[in-house]
C-alpha cells in the first residue's frame, strides 16, 4: 500500500470517528468542536485530490466563519442542565426515521453513481488548482456563477434588513 | 521526494519555528523596554546586560507556578485552549519566505517552509482559526468574565477578518498570485505594493492589530470592564502562552505585512549589490550573501513592525467597544470595497495607459 492510500485510510477513519462523535457527545461545545475538526479532515481529502483551493475555503468558510458563530450560540445558552425532557421517546423515533431514510437516499443515490474509470494519460492532476478552477468558473460556468452570487447578495440584504431596528423600537 | 530534500524542509521548518519562538520571546523583553522609553523609566536591566535574561526568568517563573484548574471547569477544553492559541499563532510561518534561495553544491534552497500556490489563503485560514483558543479557553473557564471576553474577541475577529480579507483582494488582483513567494518576487528592487495600494495597507494594518488583540483594539482583555478578559482564570504556563502567542501573532503579523505590501527581501539596488558580490566571491558564495542581506532586511521590516506595535500599545487608548465595531463595519468594508474598485479600474484602464506611454 502507498503512502497515499494509507493517508487516505487514515484520513477517512478520523473523518468518521469525529462526525460519530459529533452526534455521540453529550456536550453541545464538544459536538461543535468535534465538527470543526471533521471539517479538517474533509479538507484533509481536499489536499489528497489536489484540490487545494477548496480545502484552504474549506477551512476559512466552514471552520473559520460558521463554526465560529455556532460556538457562539451555543455558549451564549445555559447548557448546564440537562434539557432530558425535550428528548422524549417520540423526538427520539423521529430522528431515527428522518437519520434512517437520508441513509437510505445517500446510500441508493451511491449504488447508483456509475463512476468514470481512471484514465492515467488524459487525467490532468491540475484541475484542482486555482487558476484552472478560475478560467472554469468565469469561462464555462460564468452564468450560474453570476446568478448564485445574486442569490447571495439578496440573502444578504434580507439579513441586513432583519436585523435593522425598526423605527421607534427600544435601543437597549 | 528523496531523503536529502526531506531532511533540507525539515530543517528549513525547524529553524522558520526556532527563530519565530525566539523572536516571540525577545518581543516580551522589547515591549517593555519601548515602554519604558515611551514613559522615561528604563524598564527591565537586573536580569543579564541590559535585562537580556529577562524573558528567561519570566519563564522560569511561569514554569514554576502552581498549575491551577478551577474545580468547575471543563478540564480537557481548558488545558485545549491555551494550546490551541499556540498552535494557530505559530501554523502561518510555514508560507513566509524569508528570503530568496540558498544555493548549496549546486542546490537551490528556498529560504520558505513551504512554497504553496494558495500561500495568502492558508494564512488566512489560519488567521480565522485563531479565535477558537481564545474561545474554548474562555468557555471552559467557567466565569461569566472569560466569557464575555472570549465572546467579544470572536465577534471582533470575525468582523475585522472581512475587511482584511477584502484589502487583500485588491493585493491579489495587482499580482494575479496567491502564492507569498510569487508576490514578493514581483516587488523586485523598490517595486513595492505600498506605492499601488496605500489605502490597502492601512485597511490591513488596522486589521491586524484588531486581529492580534492589540491596544487599541485590546477590548477582549479589558481591565476596567472585565478583569482579566478571557485569561481570568489561567495562571502558571498556561497563562504564558496565551500571551506569547500574543507575541507570537504580532511577529508573524509584521512578517505578512512586510512581505505583502514592503517587498519582504527586496531593496533598492539589490541588483548592483548581487553583481558585485558575485563577482568578487564567486557565484555560490556571492549568491548565499547577498541572500542573506535580502533576509537580514526583511527582518529589518518585520522587526520595524513589531516596533510599531508597540510604540501604538503606549501611545493610544483603547476604542470603546460601539467604535471598534462601527469602525469595523461601517467604515473599514466600505473603504476596502471602494480600494477594490479603484484597484481592478487602475489595472483594467490605468496600467496600459501608462505601459504604453513608458515605452
Amino acid at each position: 500500500m502507498n503512502s497515499a492510500v494509507s493517508f487516505f485510510y487514515f484520513l477517512s477513519f478520523l473523518t468518521i470517528l469525529s462526525a460519530v462523535m459529533v452526534v455521540v457527545s453529550r456536550n453541545p461545545i464538544h459536538s461543535v468542536l468535534y465538527l470543526i475538526l471533521t471539517f479538517f479532515t474533509l479538507s484533509g481529502h481536499y489536499i489528497l485530490l489536489n484540490a487545494q483551493f477548496l480545502a484552504a475555503v474549506n477551512i476559512i468558510v466552514y471552520a473559520g466563519a460558521i463554526m465560529v458563530l455556532f460556538l457562539f450560540v451555543i455558549m451564549f445558552l445555559n447548557m448546564k442542565q440537562d434539557h432530558e425532557e425535550s428528548k422524549t421517546n417520540l423526538t427520539k423515533i423521529a430522528a431515527t426515521i428522518v437519520g434512517g431514510t437520508v441513509f437510505v437516499i445517500l446510500f441508493g443515490a451511491y449504488r447508483k453513481t456509475a463512476i468514470e474509470p481512471f484514465n492515467p494519460q488524459t487525467y490532468d492532476s491540475q484541475i484542482g488548482m486555482i487558476e484552472s478552477l478560475g478560467h472554469m468558473l468565469f469561462r464555462d460556468y460564468l452564468l450560474p456563477f453570476e446568478l448564485a452570487s445574486i442569490l447571495l447578495l439578496v440573502a444578504m440584504v434580507g439579513a441586513v434588513l432583519l436585523g435593522k431596528r425598526e423605527i421607534g423600537e427600544r435601543h437597549f | 521526494m528523496t531523503l536529502v530534500e526531506f531532511l533540507v524542509k525539515t530543517a528549513t521548518i525547524v529553524a522558520v519555528f526556532g527563530l519565530t519562538l525566539v523572536i516571540a520571546m525577545y518581543s516580551t523583553w522589547a515591549e517593555r523596554k519601548v515602554a519604558g522609553f515611551i514613559q522615561d523609566r528604563s524598564g527591565p536591566n537586573r536580569a543579564g546586560w541590559g535585562g537580556l535574561l529577562q524573558p528567561l526568568a519570566d519563564a522560569g517563573k511561569m514554569f514554576f507556578k502552581e498549575d491551577f484548574i478551577p474545580a468547575l471547569a471543563n478540564k480537557w477544553l481548558f488545558i485545549a485552549g491555551p494550546s490551541l492559541a499556540m498552535l494557530t499563532a505559530l501554523l502561518a510561518s510555514a508560507v513566509i519566505p524569508f528570503g530568496s534561495t540558498f544555493r548549496i553544491a549546486g542546490h537551490e534552497v528556498p529560504l520558505q517552509g513551504v512554497e504553496s500556490n494558495i500561500g495568502i489563503l492558508y494564512v488566512f485560514g489560519v488567521v480565522a482559526l485563531g479565535v477558537y483558543g481564545i474561545m474554548v479557553g474562555g468557555w471552559a473557564s467557567n466565569n461569566k468574565f472569560s466569557l464575555l471576553g472570549a465572546i467579544r474577541a470572536a465577534s471582533q475577529n470575525i468582523s475585522y477578518e472581512v475587511a482584511m480579507g477584502l484589502s487583500l483582494i485588491a493585493i491579489l488582483m495587482m499580482s494575479s498570485s496567491l502564492s507569498l513567494g510569487e508576490i514578493v518576487a514581483q516587488q523586485h528592487g523598490m517595486n513595492w505594493n505600498i506605492f499601488y495600494q496605500p489605502l490597502g495597507f492601512i485597511i490591513f494594518i488596522t486589521c491586524s492589530f484588531a486581529e492580534c488583540n492589540r491596544v487599541p483594539f485590546d477590548l477582549p482583555e479589558c481591565e476596567t470592564e472585565l478583569v482579566g478578559g478571557y485569561h481570568t482564570e489561567y495562571g502558571s504556563m498556561k497563562l504564558g502562552f496565551y500571551l506569547f502567542a500574543e507575541y507570537i501573532n504580532m511577529f508573524i503579523s509584521s512578517a505578512i505585512i512586510s512581505v505583502l505590501y514592503f517587498g519582504g527581501y527586496n531593496y533598492p539596488g539589490m541588483d548592483f549589490v548581487y553583481e558585485q558580490l558575485v563577482k568578487s566571491l564567486g557565484t555560490e558564495v556571492g549568491h548565499n550573501v547577498a541572500t542573506l542581506i535580502g533576509t537580514a532586511v526583511f527582518f529589518g521590516k518585520a522587526l520595524f513592525f513589531v516596533f510599531f506595535y508597540m510604540w501604538v500599545r503606549w501611545t493610544i487608548p483603547r476604542f470603546r467597544y460601539d467604535q471598534l465595531m462601527n469602525l469595523g463595519w461601517k467604515k473599514l468594508i466600505p473603504l476596502a470595497i471602494f480600494n477594490i474598485i479603484i484597484t481592478g479600474a487602475a489595472v483594467l484602464f490605468l496600467k496600459p495607459v501608462i505601459t504604453a506611454w513608458l515605452n
